[in-house]
């Protein structure tokens, strides 16, 4: 067996382990690899920016605990955003699961800021329906989410008086890692109400809202964990994303190595057999 | 207590998970089985108590809102779809879904997904603005800014030439089509880019928790 026909049989656990190891040594022994801002990112940065103090952001989480390590570190940078501009955030989801997520980064911003919930901001809970919900509510979102997450009527709280329906909010962000998520926002929000909406999504389903951002669709987009770690650069923060980077570039240098590596040989074996 | 034992669980179920990669084992099926129990249950358990309940049962019953024995018969009817000599009665609800729903969305879908995405393809087929960059400060970002809107018009249209099939690829057609077939190709290059990054991601998530809440080491 010539080195051509074994590189084409290599035991392929040899590949997941060089992948574990480039994945856990950048964990254990930081780089700390320059990460640069793009643009999509850069804009929602500035359209959070441009919310005078005081204004009404609704974060709709879509995503669950499979996809975590991505969208949970844009939900804590931009709750963090929005205390550190002292603006209100509404936070509501058309996935269950997403609810507690959402509420847990609004928690630690809130300690962080000395924010107090139902003043300065709120979560709505998840309620079922996807697009309905949205239409519903663009309408009239007491009628839409009565209550709480905790089961309390959200008129006891102070920062839903004088809250009625969409045109009390100034901007929407979707965190969404699939359906329901930023299309339907897109369409019924931005669409039918011409609302301001913004979406942190997976990087999986990020190539597919490049149109909607080109389009002015969307004022911003963050794309899979590295759009979470450009997020917290600009931030001056350092989270979960940002941690990540290293790891992430020294994976995806291995992952471009193999490709080159395996047409090489690929192209080798052929040229020989001819 | 609680959340160490939590995390411990937590980890060793990944580690079960993980051991798949080596070869198919009892630690992983026992991990598989259990998440996909576990799921079930939480969404059963879930969809009643916050679906079902507020949205229904307490509704109908307790306030005597009975317009809502409608869709209750409707969901009974889908049920049904589970023993084959009464099947046929689920295509009633499906039906009213599916109608009601594209009713629902047909214009706006358009309005969102189709209309406003090639106004934003065709208007403006050239930006002056980049264009007046190019020359006044020449360099590769503000070349690609000036010839991107031309590039997406012509990646569109011999996108779309490549899909015709009422002629046939040959001649001046097909070597549009080609040039087609070379955007798709850089597409899905780009999308599988952003699908490994994303799967990549995944796998720090999990090892950043094994090391971080669970071994302490970073």
């Amino acid at each position: 067996m010539n080195i051509i026909e074994r590189f084409e049989k290599i035991d392929r656990r040899i590949i997941f382990l060089l992948v574990l190891f480039a994945v856990i040594i950048p964990l254990l022994f930081p780089i700390g690899f320059e990460i640069k801002v793009s643009a999509p990112v850069q804009k929602f940065y500035d359209a959070i920016e441009a919310l005078p103090p005081g204004s009404m952001v609704l974060v709709s989480s879509e995503y669950d605990p499979s996809t975590m390590p991505e969208v949970y570190p844009m939900n804590q940078a931009l709750a963090r955003h929005c205390f550190a501009k002292d603006l209100k955030i509404i936070g509501m989801g058309l996935w269950p699961q997403g609810i507690p997520l959402n509420q847990a980064s609004m928690e630690q911003a809130a300690e962080e800021y000395g924010k107090e919930y139902g003043v300065d901001y709120v979560n709505l809970g998840y309620k079922a329906g996807g697009i309905v919900v949205i239409s519903s509510a663009a309408e009239n979102i007491p009628k839409t989410f009565p209550l709480d997450y905790t089961g309390r009527p959200i008129g006891e709280f102070e920062i839903m008086k004088g809250v009625r329906n969409f045109d009390n909010i100034d901007f929407i962000i979707s965190l969404s890692a699939g359906d329901p998520g930023v299309r339907e926002w897109i369409m019924i929000a931005q669409g039918r109400y011409g609302k301001k909406v913004a979406c942190g999504v997976t990087a999986v389903s990020a190539p597919a809202f490049y149109p909607y951002l080109n389009a002015g669709q969307l004022q911003g987009l963050i794309g899979g964990m590295k759009g979470a770690a450009e997020y917290e650069t600009i931030l001056e923060t350092s989270g979960t994303a940002s941690r990540g980077m290293d790891a992430q570039s020294i994976a995806h240098g291995l992952i471009i190595f193999f490709i080159l590596f395996a047409n090489f040989f690929y192209l080798l074996g052929k040229r020989r057999k001819k | 207590m609680i959340e160490t034992l939590g995390i411990w669980i937590a980890a060793l179920l990944t580690l079960c998970i993980l051991s798949f990669l080596y070869k198919d084992n009892p630690f992983y099926k026992f991990a598989e089985h259990l998440f996909v129990g576990v799921s079930a249950a939480y969404w059963a358990v879930y969809s009643y108590f916050n679906i079902l309940l507020p949205n229904l049962i307490q509704p109908l019953f307790g306030q005597g809102q009975f317009l809502l024995i409608i869709p209750l018969v409707l969901g009974i009817m889908m049920i049904m779809r589970l023993f084959p000599k009464v099947g046929w009665m689920s295509r009633w609800p499906l039906a009213f879904i599916v109608g009601s729903y594209s009713g629902y969305h047909l214009i706006t879908y358009l309005q969102s997904n189709a209309v406003e995405q090639v106004r934003a393809t065709l208007v403006p087929f050239v930006q002056i603005e980049s264009w007046k960059n190019l020359f006044t400060g020449p360099g590769v970002i503000t070349f690609l800014n000036a010839i991107a809107i031309p590039v997406v018009i012509v990646g569109v249209i011999t996108g779309i030439i490549y899909f015709f099939f009422s002629k046939e690829h040959k001649g001046v057609f097909g070597g549009l089509a080609r040039i087609g077939v070379w955007f798709l190709m850089i597409a899905f290059g780009a999308s599988f880019g952003y699908t490994v990054m994303a799967r990549i991601s995944l796998l720090i998530g999990r090892m950043y928790f094994l090391l971080h809440n669970w071994l302490h080491l970073i």
